[in-house]
């Protein structure tokens, strides 16, 4: 009886291809743009001319229609009008895709809390979906005396443990680093992209130590190593271990960790550089030394201008940046904007932010919205009336141990520039007459 | 009743946990975790510490080391190390000078040195040895014998003329080798970025910035800028940007607003960046075909050295695809070709022989031939 009143659905009569297709062509960014600067335009003449707003007068389809479905898709899926916001690659940055890095839109992002799915990537010899019930954590020391039992967890075990959730960013110690001598990427994605920040959850890796009878004054340092071919090693201070903060984590957002990010098991450690997040996690090994792996030896040393190596870098220092308006992006409007960043901190919270739009001359304390969590991104956001002059944005954070982010010239005084790693300057983006923002570095 | 035992079953649980917990905290826990066999420890305990520990007894040669390396290392690395196509090379920039010193000159400010290479920043032969060990052949890690490790060890350490051509290297000469090492000297650890003062290093970090808020200085000049030819080298950028809100991406398909650009850096210190490839151009796995072999070419390591559009090591599928496809003998040929490896058609870089089945390499040259 119902069925005489509900028409068919087109895509009844058209295959999955011909769905594809229509799809396809109707999210084109072309066609897209263009419509929606029609629909813009069609507005404001009408608008112009004392009329009304066609969006409001002429009903749209799904105003007079039926819509989708409970559980057209299992698992569900950004608006198809939010393709443009991608993880993508800097190009030339790196050779064999399988070591390589790809970057969040930081540019797109509300909030603390990156979408899985756009969670940055970061793999030395390509990335694993692995089975979790062949998966094993093992837990040995480099001697005997280290630890009563070696012992071996399984992840149907882990997951039975006490568990505690916890928000943290996590940053590649490469973050900024095409930048060190100049600027040589368009927008925040490809400068700042390399950071993320999830709820994850997991065991504090003390509580696993103890239930091995291991000996915490001897044990100096602790050996974390990953299960898949580059065998990801670094070495992981003890004192981030004694008080709790290092988790073995499986789960992120709610659910478990994307095998981009470690799936089954990876290692949280807060405020530090992201290689030592040992994704995959397979062993942790108790011991009196440091390790000097080659991703703590070859990799991930800092030069200085001594000609030496820092080794053991692994604090992500106090860093800001806004990450709308920014490079790339033009405004539509002059008028009311909101300036909106992130700060963060790998010693602690975000205390304070201050921004400038004349590049650095004056600057007025940003808001910072809650919540403000240690090692953690904290969201910041000022007000801004644009006049339609030029200006340039900066941001600068200060975190609760009192340090403050520096100018590159201030960064630059200290550890020149062919560092690679940790490069917390303050970024410049500098806005022109026609609205468009473009990266630079000021005097 | 119900209450008496429920009551009881509290109590019960009470006891067993307190008494675990005097008896130590893996009894806390009953039931979780089990102990690791000797074997199994020594199957996954393969780190080798600066101080040796954990180096397996073994012996290898630079001439045997050459062996291994010009059939699973050149490939990538170069026949001496010196490439620089797929990683950052390994050999290259240290002197007899640096082995005497411990510290590499080229790594001081305003030396001639393109690429700091493996042997100019590492350290610790230890880091080497491992990571060797564990993580190489790039695309087959974990398949050396600790004899192969020592030899390619080795074979390196001579090509850095850090060892004689008739040298073998062992378990037993390791740590004299260690004291040759061009950088042993070459790392610091006091900074204030490693947690704890374990390292020796300090509380106070290096650099601060300023906190001034008001007219702190005079004049801003634009220092560095995006070059107009790096406009659009990370792609359109009107495609990477939300179509709502208070902004739009930039078509980066036009030139910069002047004002951008009137900062023209020196030519030297701009960061050379690839033409990017159409934005909207066919992902690796667009085509029904090539996800259909994807697990193939992953499983036998094919994209390592082959992308789809691009060449990485060895040319990229579609070069090969439009190369043979209009050939009568394509299908044998490259089937052929896939199992025997070889040298000289696409350049020198040598392609070993392949591994797998004859089905497969049909079916990859199948898919070459008709699905690109």
């Amino acid at each position: 009886m119902l069925s005489r009143f509900i028409r068919r659905a087109p895509e009844s009569f058209l295959d999955r291809e011909q769905i594809q297709a229509v799809r396809a062509g109707r999210r084109s960014f072309l066609a897209g743009a263009m419509a929606a600067a029609a629909g813009t335009m069609a507005t404001q003449q009408a608008l112009a001319q004392g009329g009304n707003d066609p969006a409001i007068m002429n009903l749209p389809a799904h105003s007079k229609g039926l819509g989708q479905p409970v559980a057209a898709s299992g698992y569900g899926q950004p608006s198809e009008w939010e393709k443009n916001l991608q993880r993508r690659q800097s190009p030339g940055l790196t050779r064999v895709p399988q070591s390589s890095v790809s970057f969040a839109p930081l540019q797109g992002l509300f909030g603390i809390i990156t979408p899985s799915g756009l969670h940055f990537e970061r793999h030395h010899q390509g990335w694993w979906d692995i089975d979790p019930s062949k998966h094993r954590l093992m837990i040995n020391g480099s001697d005997e005396t280290m630890l009563k039992r070696p012992a071996v967890f399984s992840m149907d075990e882990l997951m039975r443990l006490p568990s505690t959730s916890r928000m943290h960013f996590i940053e590649c110690g490469a973050n900024t680093g095409m930048e060190w001598g100049n600027v040589a990427v368009p927008t925040v994605q490809y400068t700042h992209g390399m950071l993320s920040c999830s709820e994850f959850t997991g065991v504090p890796l003390r509580t696993l130590l103890e239930m091995c009878g291991a000996d915490l004054k001897r044990a100096k340092f602790v050996l974390a190593e990953g299960a898949d071919g580059s065998g990801m090693t670094r070495t992981i201070p003890m004192s981030m271990v004694l008080d709790g903060q290092v988790l073995v984590a499986y789960g992120q957002n709610g659910e478990m960790l994307r095998p981009e990010n470690g799936y089954p098991l990876r290692l949280v450690v807060p405020g530090v550089q992201g290689v030592s997040w040992v994704k995959y996690l397979r062993r942790i090994e108790l011991g009196d030394m440091p390790y000097a792996t080659k991703d703590e030896s070859i990799h991930y040393v800092d030069l200085l201008p001594d000609g030496t190596h820092r080794q053991y870098t692994s604090i992500q220092e106090v860093k800001s940046v806004i990450t709308s308006p920014s490079g790339g992006q033009v405004l539509l409007e002059k008028g009311f904007h909101t300036l909106t960043g992130l700060a963060w901190s790998g010693r602690g919270k975000v205390k304070r932010v201050d921004v400038s739009a004349d590049g650095g001359k004056n600057w007025k304390p940003a808001r910072l919205e809650g919540p403000v969590l240690s090692k953690c991104l904290t969201r910041f956001n000022a007000d801004f009336v644009w006049d339609g002059k030029p200006a340039f944005f900066q941001s600068r954070a200060v975190d609760e141990t009192g340090q403050i982010q520096p100018t590159y010239a201030e960064l630059r005084k200290v550890r020149a520039s062919r560092s690679i790693y940790h490069n917390n300057a303050i970024q410049s983006w500098a806005l022109t007459e026609n609205g468009e923002v473009g990266n630079v570095q000021l005097s | 009743m119900f209450s008496y035992l429920k009551s009881a079953l509290v109590l019960a649980g009470f006891c067993f946990v307190g008494a675990a917990s005097a008896a130590g905290p893996a009894e806390k826990f009953p039931g979780i975790g089990r102990a690791a066999t000797p074997a199994e420890v020594r199957a996954w305990d393969i780190d080798v510490r600066p101080d040796f520990k954990g180096l397996p007894k073994g012996q290898g040669s630079v001439r045997q080391g050459e062996v291994v390396w010009e059939a699973q290392c050149a490939s990538c690395h170069g026949t001496f190390g010196e490439s620089s196509e797929i990683f950052t090379p390994i050999v290259g920039g240290t002197s007899a000078e640096d082995m005497r010193a411990g510290r590499v000159a080229s790594l001081l400010p305003g030396a001639n040195q393109p690429q700091r290479t493996t042997l100019m920043k590492v350290a610790t032969l230890s880091t080497l040895w491992d990571y060797i060990n564990r993580a190489m052949p790039w695309n087959a890690p974990k398949s050396l014998s600790a004899d192969e490790v020592y030899a390619v060890t080795a074979y390196i350490l001579n090509l850095g003329n850090i060892v004689p051509a008739e040298f073998t290297l062992s378990d037993a000469n390791i740590r004299e080798v260690q004291e040759r090492l061009p950088n042993r000297k070459g790392m610091t650890t006091t900074h204030a970025m490693w947690p704890g003062r374990e390292l020796g290093g300090s509380a106070r970090p290096d650099v601060q910035g300023s906190s001034c808020v008001r007219d702190c200085k005079k004049d801003v000049a634009v220092k560095s800028v995006l070059p107009d030819y790096a406009r659009n080298a990370h792609g359109q950028l009107a495609e990477q940007s939300r179509l709502v809100g208070a902004s739009r991406g930039a078509d980066t398909s036009r030139p910069s607003p002047a004002s951008l650009t009137s900062k023209v850096p020196p030519a030297h210190a701009v960061q050379a960046q690839a033409a990017p490839e159409k934005i909207a151009s066919k992902g690796p796995t667009g085509a029904t075909g090539t996800s259909a072999v994807m697990p193939l070419l992953q499983k036998n390591a094919c994209i390592a050295c082959h992308g789809m559009d691009n060449k990485i090591v060895g040319p990229s599928f579609r070069e090969i695809a439009s190369k043979y496809k209009d050939h009568a003998d394509a299908l044998n040929y490259l089937s052929g070709k896939i199992k025997a490896g070889g040298q000289g058609v696409w350049g020198n870089i040598p392609m070993p022989p392949q591994a797998l089945s004859e089905a497969d390499s049909n079916r990859l040259a199948q898919w070459l031939v008709k699905d690109f």
